[in-house]
């Protein structure tokens, strides 16, 4: 049983966004989605200031059996990037909603309410 | 009985009473009534061994070997006696993709070998482990820039080799990708014209060392131009005269490619060769082809294994950096021995040898007062030649005398009608050289 | 005795020997000092200096550390380990094949454009198709050609609306990859409940805008796609083309033709159905053949005939050049000497007697392994991993507890549609006896899980290396020896 927290919008695609204040957020994947990549070996994320579209590719995540898009949750822009990931990238299996992989300023927080809650991602996460 | 098929009718027997079935035909009950093929295939009859051998060693006498001049992107290089002793050990010969690394040391290994011998050669970062050849790896790389840059123009100099430029145009054309030329001009790339045709829609330059005339270029300003603009320098060398030859990476080069028949593979009439690509570590990921890297098992010990895999087509599919599955895994074996054998020195004293007949057969034929140089730029192994003498007539009489080349350069152009081109490797001799020239002297 | 050399070539490597032997100079006033320096590298390439004696020893042994079809029994699914012929192997070693320039003008290669010629000849006969071109690479470079033609032939028709190109669920990775490269786009179909395709659903996607369908048949669950005539109808009606991948040919030779079924284009993976050897990753050939109507999109260069005299001729009507010349010319050699060898008497035989092998080892195994389809396999058997999962054993552990009993794995996690993939291609060279005793392991394996998971979980056990850290490699990527001398440094 993957973990899912309740605080946390999610995607149908896995990726699940916490809101910050000021209408800004950190990305990341679940739970459920590390532990179907295996050991995670690489993340390809955009660079500070890039543009993310509702529902577009904007990077990947890679382990030694498959490589899975990351498509954006939501609409915005990158603020930062979580460096550790680099050096450090399985630190997504350790702690999937602790290792964020990006922080964004959104661009449109209705967005937000198309997202999934925890038991509605439950339901298509097992 | 057949010597392929161990089965024996007793053998069939059983298997079909395991199976509960009568006839083995009822395994292909699925296939459609209307297209079963119930006939012989209309091919010719089997052949035994002996009748094989006799037949093809007729089929071989209408094939003429001749003294090798020839060039244009095959080479006739020494051949150790070693190589196909070690390449027709069955255990590289009949395994297949190392997808079980633990029972595939042996491919791994030498495939890293291989990749670490093309760093070398080529001064760049990292090499895949290998492409089915020059040409097509050259395409690939220009796919690979169209990835990293996200444009879709392609830029050719005009003294890349024709073939080459030819599977470049295809891929592209299929792909949606443009290609420009920059011109030619005395036998190197015309870079003053660079300046005019780089701009935010291209995404590479294609340049060949030594180019398709056997010129030397360089390609500092090109290197300069191209990175300005935030394009891609792809750089097409031929690996074995990279044994002295400036490197792609101090070239300024982002990919370097080619073809590796220059290191000791049968001419073969074209195949089979590989070809090689090495790239900078940044662009890695980007990089198509299988990649090998190094490990250690459970117990510690060293272990090769296929790496970044994620990349390729059987897990990415329609989003692979390629579609490439097989390479051509054995002839990187091939090259790995020879390389071995080599080692920096001996690739240096090939190319000189190859320089010295060259340079020397370039000064023979001009001194007939029949030819001049075409262009007047430093060569390695290959020239081009500008003659009076009908061209044909010269075919001819090389034939007629057993060797082949210089080989005339009007297929790729009106403007090359009496240019022809000539190759010369450390396998030439002077006896070799100088019955050439001597039957070309006769001429008028 | 197992032998542990553990030697990468660089660490042989003294100073001053020499593995080579060449002439001696006989012009040294055109010595390589008169170059200008410019052009020069700056220092030499680190490459080994070894004796010939270091390099016969190096690779002799570590070609001991690698398992071959002639090792034993090598029953990967959809690659075809048949035996790999040596008076194939005799003929490509002749110095008439080997010592031809690929430009020698065609009055000098008669012999080499014949074969050319007779062995095309022969794989249109085998196909139900019009024209094969050599030329291409490997399977994938085949499929490539066959996507090119496809998209050129409609392009040609004033069509450009066609774009699009059907892919089953099931279909192996290269399909989609092509599709791609060919600047075309994949719509994926879902597979049935028996592992075929669903009339349905590509009855669904059918439209002005499709160019054509790839198939395999059998498909890569080794079955036989039984509406297949309808299927190719349904696709050509919509006026899209045909493309069969060739890779499960070796099934059905004899018993039908790709051609005869509607397939318009096919590709053949010479070291698969052909025998020729598949050298740890090539070289392969993957040919490429069409219908009348697309001869002449067929890749340059091109051999053509006039009376009894061969040339080499490029059409401009063509897709263009996918390669410099011929392709790899010494594979389809052996090819060509294996079809002779094999005759039309014996080329008949092979589809019945690989899908009597692989039958025979899916009735057997049934009772070990999840069998998630009923009906005849062809000429492979697919499992989805073990029937007793209680302990925790994946297809992963019976693979590699396999290579302790001295058998090649089969292929595993392929095809997609099932999560514990075993795929089992015994091809039609193997006899009762190997059989026998690869059923005899399987079962034994099954029972181990049984009462020994832990020791499947961690095999393999007897081989030079075993379970390889893949997350280190991915993650420290040295993959060339001066990154391994960085990495000691570290």
């Amino acid at each position: 049983m993957s973990k899912v927290l309740d605080d946390l919008y999610y995607s149908e695609s896995h990726e699940w966004v916490k809101v910050l204040e000021g209408d800004t957020a950190l990305l990341g994947i679940s739970d459920f989605a590390q532990s179907q990549l295996g050991s995670i070996v690489f993340v390809d994320l955009p660079e500070v200031g890039a543009k993310l579209s509702l529902n577009k590719e904007f990077g990947a995540v890679e382990s030694v059996k498959a490589a899975s898009d990351l498509i954006s949750p939501v609409s915005g822009t990158v603020l930062e990037i979580n460096d550790d990931l680099i050096g450090e990238p399985e630190l997504i299996n350790q702690d999937p909603y602790g290792a964020w992989l990006l922080k964004v300023k959104l661009s449109d927080p209705k967005e937000l309410d198309e997202l999934l809650n925890k038991a509605d991602y439950l339901k298509i996460s097992g | 009985m057949f010597k392929y098929f161990p089965h024996t009718d007793s053998d069939i027997e059983a298997m079909k009473k395991s199976l509960n079935i009568n006839s083995i035909d009822e395994l292909f009950e699925d296939v459609p009534k209307g297209v079963f093929f119930s006939r012989q295939y209309q091919v010719p009859e089997m052949m035994s061994e002996t009748e094989i051998r006799t037949y093809f060693e007729n089929l071989a006498k209408e094939n003429k070997e001749l003294v090798c001049f020839a060039g244009l992107g095959t080479y006739d290089h020494y051949s150790p006696a070693v190589i196909p002793f070690l390449t027709s050990r069955q255990e590289f010969l009949t395994a297949y993709t190392p997808y079980q690394p633990e029972v595939a040391q042996g491919t791994l290994q030498y495939i890293f070998e291989f990749q670490s011998m093309i760093q070398a050669l080529t001064g760049m970062d990292i090499s895949n482990a290998s492409m089915y050849d020059g040409a097509t790896a050259t395409a690939e790389a220009c796919f690979m820039a169209e990835a990293i840059t996200r444009r879709k123009k392609i830029l050719i100099s005009k003294t890349v080799n024709p073939y080459t430029t030819d599977v470049i145009r295809t891929y592209a054309h299929y792909k949606g990708l443009e290609i420009e030329f920059v011109p030619e001009k005395d036998g190197t790339s015309d870079w003053e014209s660079l300046h005019e045709l780089v701009n935010s829609d291209v995404a590479c330059l294609v340049v060949q060392k030594p180019n398709f005339y056997g010129v030397i270029e360089s390609f500092e300003t090109a290197a300069s131009i191209i990175h300005s603009a935030g394009a891609l320098l792809i750089e097409n060398a031929d690996i074995s005269t990279l044994g002295i030859l400036k490197t792609p990476r101090d070239d300024g080069a982002d990919i370097a490619c080619g073809d590796c028949q220059s290191l000791g593979i049968p001419m073969a009439f074209g195949g089979p060769s590989l070809g090689y690509m090495a790239t900078l570590k940044v662009y890695v990921r980007r990089m198509p082809g299988r990649i090998c890297g190094l490990s250690f098992d459970v117990d510690g010990k060293r272990a090769f294994v296929l790496t970044l895999q994620a990349r390729e087509q059987h897990i990415r599919r329609e989003k692979a950096n390629s579609n490439i599955c097989s390479n051509q895994s054995l002839m990187a074996l091939y090259v790995t021995i020879y390389l071995s054998l080599m080692g920096p020195l001996g690739l240096a004293r090939v190319n000189e040898l190859s320089y010295e007949g060259a340079h020397y057969l370039a000064e023979k034929l001009v001194k007939t007062g029949k030819f001049k140089l075409a262009f007047d730029k430093p060569f390695l192994k290959e020239f081009v030649l500008e003659t009076m003498i009908n061209v044909s007539l010269i075919q001819e009489a090389l034939l007629k005398n057993g060797f082949l080349g210089g080989l005339p350069l009007r297929e790729f152009g009106e403007e090359y009608e009496n240019l022809i081109a000539f190759a010369v490797t450390e396998k030439r001799t002077k006896a070799e050289i100088d019955r050439l020239v001597k039957v070309l002297e006769g001429l008028s | 005795m197992i032998n542990y050399y553990d030697a990468v070539i660089f660490e042989k490597s003294v100073k001053d020997r020499c593995g080579y032997s060449l002439p001696k100079d006989f012009a040294p006033k055109y010595s390589l000092e008169t170059m200008d320096s410019q052009y020069k590298r700056e220092t030499p390439p680190l490459l080994p200096e070894v004796s010939e004696i270091d390099v016969v020893r190096h690779f002799s042994n570590i070609s001991q550390k690698n398992f071959g079809v002639e090792t034993g029994f090598y029953p990967l699914g959809s690659c075809t380990m048949k035996y790999n012929p040596k008076i194939n192997d005799e003929i490509a070693a002749m110095k008439a094949f080997n010592n031809i320039h690929p430009l020698q003008p065609a009055s000098t290669v008669q012999g080499i454009l014949k074969i050319h010629d007779e062995l095309q000849k022969i794989l249109s006969e085998i196909s139900g198709l019009k024209e094969f071109s050599l030329n291409p690479f490997a399977g994938a470079h085949g499929e490539l050609a066959g996507l090119m033609i496809m998209k050129k032939y409609h392009e040609d028709r004033g069509d450009f609306l066609r774009r699009k190109v059907i892919v089953p669920d099931s279909a192996h990775g290269t399909n989609p990859a092509s599709t791609a490269v060919c600047g075309m786009d994949v719509i994926e179909i879902k597979s049935n409940a028996i592992g075929r395709v669903d009339l349905a659903a590509l009855k669904a996607v059918l439209s002005d805008e499709i160019a054509g369908m790839m198939l395999t048949n059998p498909n890569t669950l080794g079955m036989f796609e039984k509406d297949i005539c309808e299927i190719s109808k349904l696709v050509h009606d919509h006026g899209g083309l045909m493309y069969y991948d060739g890779a499960n040919l070796n099934a059905i030779l004899g018993k039908v033709r790709p051609g005869d079924m509607g397939f318009d284009i096919m590709h053949i993976n010479l070291h698969k159905t052909f025998s020729t050897p598949h050298g740890g990753g090539g070289p392969g050939s993957g040919p490429v053949g069409v219908s009348e109507e697309l001869v002449h999109l067929l890749p340059n260069p091109r051999v053509k005939k006039i009376e009894d005299y061969y040339y080499v001729q490029s059409d401009a009507k063509a897709i263009g050049r996918i390669s410099s010349h011929f392709g790899n010319f010494l594979i389809w050699l052996r090819a060509y000497c294996y079809v002779l060898t094999l005759g039309r008497e014996q080329l008949g035989k092979v589809g019945e007697l690989a899908t009597l092998n692989s039958n025979y080892i899916r009735e057997a195994l049934k009772e070990d392994y999840m069998s998630p389809l009923t009906g005849y396999s062809m000429h492979e058997c697919v499992f989805d991993g073990l029937v007793d999962q209680t302990t925790g054993v994946r297809t992963l552990d019976v693979a590699k507890r396999l290579l302790d009993y001295g058998m090649h794995a089969p292929t595993i996690y392929f095809p997609l549609l099932f999560h514990q993939s075993i795929m089992i291609e015994p091809t039609e060279t193997e006899s009762k006896q190997t059989l026998d005793k690869f059923i005899a392991i399987m079962k034994k394996i099954a029972q181990e899980a049984k009462t020994n998971p832990e020791m499947l979980k961690s095999a393999p056990h007897d081989t030079y290396v075993r379970r390889i850290d893949e997350v280190f490699a991915a993650k420290k990527m040295i993959l060339t020896y001066a990154d391994y001398l960085k990495y000691l440094n570290e």
